[in-house]
């Protein structure tokens, strides 16, 4: 066979295997949708992952939001004050913060942080024969597995993103304000003049379909483990690793079509 | 009760089973042997409806499964129970909670009638006092014991077993075993048992079924089987490596 013949087959294997994925992906996320209107919500199982989604990821999410702030708000100083910009940090930074450093950001720290552990946790389960035992005993896992943790992390990407962004926000004000002196009352008139309701509502809605596009993945991952301990690791990587990608495609598109839909008169 | 009828199965490209043909009757206790990597999990998973055959039929109760959605066997596998080759208990869950499981879903909700079945099904498998254990607190044997409790606490028809009595020291698999024939003639459920265990496959079984290439090549009761002239059942019974194309 000639070189070219197999990266050709290489490449239609990549190609077939990413399709097949992503298949696999949106018929999980219609199946995911359709139980949690034919089941009963489990509450206490919701309010578990609510738990571990929503409040054990606050600090972890609230550190990145406020540091993102901080940070950004101190480069934005550094280049706007040789132009005599200082006012114009304020809504520089809160527009930035909402339109994409905050869903972004929290987003890909959700990945990594809960992607994993759902992938992980599915994955062990999958491999020890417990979601084998769910189905024995007559129950459907997307139903008892997937819905509450889907839904949890749904819910909890958008709550979590707006603290980032008014912890981002505040701590914006604070180094622009406090450390390099800026004015205070001007800062925060430009910020609240500038900043449109429609940038947060940008954040959110990004939010809400990057905690889909987790959830949905990692799950995915989670319940297609290959057999053994080393499909577990496997897993987990891949689960966090494709859940990033995809979010960061997805929020360009999103970018534009927002943009497009709330902007375009 | 249940009869499988002409089940083929591939995985991953390879023939695992091409045609089996079974039937057991109720309250009857069929033994399944075969050298590992035969197929005999794979037919009890096709059995519980956890893999769909490629050719064949399931029919229980006069009903064909095969072909049934995964959620409309939900109804089907309630009346069947099966112990897994891991026991498979929910490891984020006490005992309790994995036997009080089942229960739940049947909406059992009475938390003093479901603390009398949990205690009831532990004293039948020698576990009491162990409500409130998680499962990596208990051994390997107690695992597969408390896996058969939750089970059994549904009182299914039929029962799966699937290895029970792998992985675990003679003693114990005695008393699985034991427990196996004391459970059939106790809750008068038929029981398929997959086992490489002849002790277990003798003691357990009315009747014993050989699958070789993916087909029952031999079927009978423990006595006919130790009788069998057939090499290859012969070397099987007797664990004999020649002529299987396993030397040392």
């Amino acid at each position: 066979m000639g070189k070219a013949e197999y990266l050709t087959g290489k490449l239609g294997g990549m190609v077939m295997g990413s399709c097949q994925t992503a298949g696999g992906v949106f018929l999980l996320l219609g199946d995911t949708i359709r139980s949690m209107f034919r089941y009963k919500i489990r509450w206490d199982q919701l309010m578990e992952q609510m738990y571990f989604i929503g409040i054990r990821s606050q600090v972890v999410v609230l550190t990145t939001g406020a540091f993102t702030g901080a940070v950004f708000a101190a480069q934005v100083w550094f280049q706007f004050k040789r132009f005599g910009m200082e006012s114009a940090i304020g809504p520089t930074v809160s527009i930035a913060m909402c339109r994409e450093l905050g869903p972004v950001l929290c987003c890909l720290l959700l990945a990594g942080r809960v992607g994993a552990a759902m992938a992980a946790e599915l994955s062990s389960m999958k491999i020890t024969e417990q979601v084998d035992a769910l189905r024995a005993l007559g129950v459907y896992p997307v139903e008892y597995l997937i819905v509450p943790r889907f839904l949890a992390l749904v819910l909890s990407a958008p709550i979590l993103t707006a603290m980032a962004l008014v912890t981002g926000i505040g701590c914006g004000y604070f180094v622009a304000v406090k450390i390099f002196g800026v004015d205070g009352a001007y800062y925060w008139d430009n910020t609240v003049k500038f900043t449109d309701r429609k940038d947060v509502l940008i954040a959110l809605i990004k939010a809400l379909i990057f905690g889909v596009i987790i959830a949905t993945i990692a799950c995915h991952k989670g319940m297609n483990c290959p057999p053994g301990t080393a499909g577990v690791g496997k897993t987990t990587t891949e689960a966090v690793v494709n859940a990033s990608i995809t979010l960061l495609v997805v929020n360009f598109f999103l970018t534009v079509l927002l943009n497009a839909l709330l902007y375009s008169n | 009760m249940l009869r499988l009828q002409g089940i083929e199965k591939r995985l991953g490209g390879q023939a695992v089973l091409r045609g089996v043909n079974l039937q057991v009757g109720q309250g009857e206790r069929v033994v399944v042997i075969g050298r590992s990597g035969c197929g005999k999990s794979v037919m009890l998973r096709i059995i519980m409806g956890l893999l769909p055959p490629d050719a064949g039929e399931v029919i229980f109760e006069g009903t064909k499964l095969t072909g049934l959605s995964e959620e409309d066997w939900n109804p089907y596998r309630r009346k069947i129970g099966m112990l897994f080759q891991g026991a498979a208990l929910f490891d984020s869950l006490s005992v309790f909670e994995n036997l009080a499981f089942p229960l739940r879903e049947a909406g059992e909700k009475n938390e003093k009638v479901l603390g009398e079945k949990v205690a009831e099904a532990l004293k039948i498998v020698s576990l009491s006092g162990t409500e409130q254990k998680m499962p990596a607190e208990l051994s390997g044997g107690m695992k597969k014991r408390a896996a058969l409790a939750r089970a059994i606490i549904r009182k299914p028809e039929l029962m799966l077993y699937d290895e029970p009595t792998t992985g675990l020291d003679p003693i114990v698999a005695d008393s699985i075993n034991r427990l196996i024939l004391h459970l059939g003639e106790m809750l008068g459920m038929a029981s398929i048992v997959v086992t490489h265990d002849m002790v277990s496959a003798r003691m357990v079984g009315d009747r014993i079924a050989y699958l070789h290439e993916g087909k029952i090549y031999f079927e009978g009761t423990p006595e006919q089987v130790d009788r069998c002239e057939d090499r290859l059942v012969r070397d099987f019974v007797r664990g004999h490596a020649e002529g299987t194309g396993v030397t040392g």
